[in-house]
């Protein structure tokens, strides 16, 4: 066999091998490189398997050449293609960014197992999406997790430790959750491989164990997702982890979960099932309302920028999951499209605020909280930094000209051809609230006078900058140029809804 | 009822663990209960694989019953996982002794709520 048909192998083995390598190399700028190196060629990788799976459809691989069901199959098709370029694409554009932006986050000599950790995490990531197998992908589940629990609890603030523990608990419990389910799956169909449950599962649906199994992996899931009720574990994490931390995670974590759902519901039990014989979607249509103003409302009372959009996040995963909830193909594809584009609005957000914070931060104490009345009048000081969280907001409203607006124009078209009018309301709606802590920011940044005693100080450095606005650039991008997340999302779609008639 | 034995044991680990973490707050009870948790699953993914009279999976023409060893194999996977997530829980555990000087989940809610005030007092200022 060449080369190229490792790539899936590749894919995930590189940055492992990074991490171990990073540990060993014990020097910051090593290790750095090194991580780099391999999230750059994680993501060569994962544009030449999207361009693949475009050309030629599904590629599967066995793992160790053993014929999958029986061996470990990584099998990519439309979705998970798309998603190994979000992925790798969002730790591309983190990691440079984390060289500067760690420097007074982090104390000096632990900087080489941040790098470390961020490569396991990428791992994780990465292999969640691309495995076919289901026991697999709970442990590259764990592997993802266990390594943002340490990202998260590197945060200078204290309430990093409490906010590290208590994702810990919630992240182990729901992982736990996970496994249950996979086990009643693996009983009653004697198969792990996802494709080869698929005709099996059909058979044993709609007996007491499959119900728990679907039940035991919802929440499970659901917990990752940060799907209001079981959003709590997200703030805190959010808030207290360093600032790459946050915007890697933001980007791609939940988002990688969200993929995991939509697998599980769409590939696996089927939609004709979940979505016809169940109460499903009138939970899920429920749920999303809930976190959609909910998440959306509180947010607009958070005095810290970075809680904030936090809140934000749990907000616009209701728009991801009311998607699903259709079960259409235009329902489904808006889910999709709203995965990558709030991924990369939100990325930028955190990475602009990251910048705003280091600029905050004195030499010798932690980085202050970034709240309104430590902004005020940032713009005249930095005016790049504000006008990109700005363009990111406008994109979380859906304004049109930006990433968010393409989503949930194609939510609206998906309520629309359901005949529910009425959530077109609640989605426009629900985005004024958006409205609302976008302006809080603008406000502040804008048209309030700076704090007297504030030390002058200038643009943040370009380091920082340059990664940041790459993602404000991409949320402009997709907002005009829609072939490369409509096509796939729309394609992706199609073959995810009704896949089992 | 006998012959669920396992599933019962099963049922109870699991419901007791889940209950430690929700009704105490001490940072490692909590973990403990996780533990307990994360247990469970061992027994619920072990206990079928078992067959009674079934032998290792070696293939033999003086046997022809055998045991499916997968899921042995699965839950060596999951106890890594467990020790991995306990070990960095109480990590986790030990630096909050350090910076908070507690592991009781309400004195360090207390101590962070002190925390915000002061910082609500600076803002205002």
């Amino acid at each position: 066999m060449s080369l190229a048909q490792h790539l899936p192998a590749l894919q995930v083995v590189l940055p492992l091998i990074s991490a171990p390598l990073a540990v060993l190399s014990r020097r910051a700028g090593l290790a750095f490189l090194i991580v780099t190196a391999a999230a750059w060629t994680a993501f060569a990788i994962a544009i030449a398997l999207w361009l693949q799976v475009d050309l030629s459809g599904p590629v599967s691989y066995p793992i160790g050449n053993w014929e999958p069901p029986w061996g470990i199959e990584y099998r990519l098709d439309r979705l998970n293609s798309f998603m190994l370029v979000l992925v790798s694409g969002m730790a591309a554009i983190v990691l440079p960014y984390s060289r500067a932006s760690i420097e007074r986050e982090i104390p000096q000599e632990s900087h080489y197992l941040f790098y470390a950790m961020l490569g396991l995490c990428l791992t994780g990531l990465l292999g969640m999406s691309i495995t076919g197998d289901a026991f697999n992908l709970f442990v590259f589940l764990e592997i993802s997790s266990l390594s943002t629990y340490v990202l998260i609890a590197m945060g200078r603030d204290r309430r990093a430790l409490t906010a590290a523990y208590q994702y810990l608990i919630m992240g182990s419990i729901g992982a736990t959750f996970i496994v249950i389910g996979i086990g009643f799956l693996y009983l009653m169909t004697g198969t792990l491989n996802l494709a080869d449950m698929v005709d099996r599962v059909a058979r044993i649906e709609n007996s007491r164990p499959g119900l728990a199994a679907l039940a035991f992996i919802t929440v499970g899931v659901s917990l990752k997702v940060a799907l209001a009720p079981l959003h709590q574990w997200l703030p805190n994490a959010y808030t207290y982890a360093p600032s790459s931390v946050s915007a890697f995670l933001a980007a791609t974590a939940t988002k990688v979960a969200l993929y995991a759902l939509i697998r599980f519901y769409f590939t696996v039990f089927g939609d004709a099932f979940l979505f016809e014989k169940l109460p499903l979607p009138k939970m899920m249509l429920v749920l999303s309302l809930f976190a959609m103003f909910f998440a959306n409302f509180i947010a607009i009372f958070q005095d810290n920028l970075k809680r904030l959009f936090a809140y934000s996040s749990i907000g616009q995963i209701g728009y991801i999951t009311l998607g699903l909830s259709f079960d259409s193909v235009d329902g489904v594809a808006a889910s999709i499209m709203h995965l990558f584009n709030h991924g990369v609005a939100k990325g930028a957000i955190f990475l602009l605020i990251g910048a705003i914070v280091a600029r905050l931060t004195t030499r010798q104490a932690a980085p202050p909280a970034p709240g309104f009345d430590r902004i005020a009048g940032l713009a005249k000081s930095m005016p790049w930094t504000c006008f990109g969280i700005v363009i990111g907001g406008l994109s979380l409203i859906g304004v049109p000209g930006t990433a968010g607006f393409i989503s949930k124009w194609y939510l609206v078209l998906a309520a629309v051809d359901k005949g529910q009018w009425w959530l077109v309301g609640a989605i426009l709606f629900s985005s004024l609230l958006a409205v609302a802590y976008v302006w809080r920011f603008v406000e502040a940044a804008y048209f309030r006078a700076p704090p007297a005693g504030r030390e002058a100080f200038g643009e943040a450095s370009l380091f920082l900058l340059i990664p940041a606005w790459l993602l404000v650039g991409a949320t402009l991008w997709f907002g005009i140029d829609t072939s490369f997340t409509v096509g796939s999302a729309i394609e992706a779609a199609q073959q995810l809804v009704h896949s089992h008639q | 009822m006998l012959a669920h034995f396992s599933n019962i044991i099963t049922v109870f680990l699991m419901v007791a663990g889940l209950f430690i973490i929700i009704a105490r707050g001490n940072l490692i009870k909590k973990l403990i209960g996780l533990s307990l948790f994360q247990t469970s699953v061992y027994l619920l993914y072990i206990t079928p694989g078992k067959l009674i009279g079934g032998t290792a999976p070696i293939i033999s023409p003086q046997y022809t019953v055998y045991s499916n060893p997968l899921p042995h194999v699965l839950i060596l996977t999951a106890i890594v996982v467990g020790v991995a997530t306990l070990a960095l829980g109480l990590a986790l555990a030990v630096r909050i002794r350090e910076a908070y000087g507690s592991i009781e989940e309400d004195e360090i809610l207390e101590r962070d709520r002190g925390v915000e005030a002061e910082e609500a007092k600076e803002a205002r200022s």
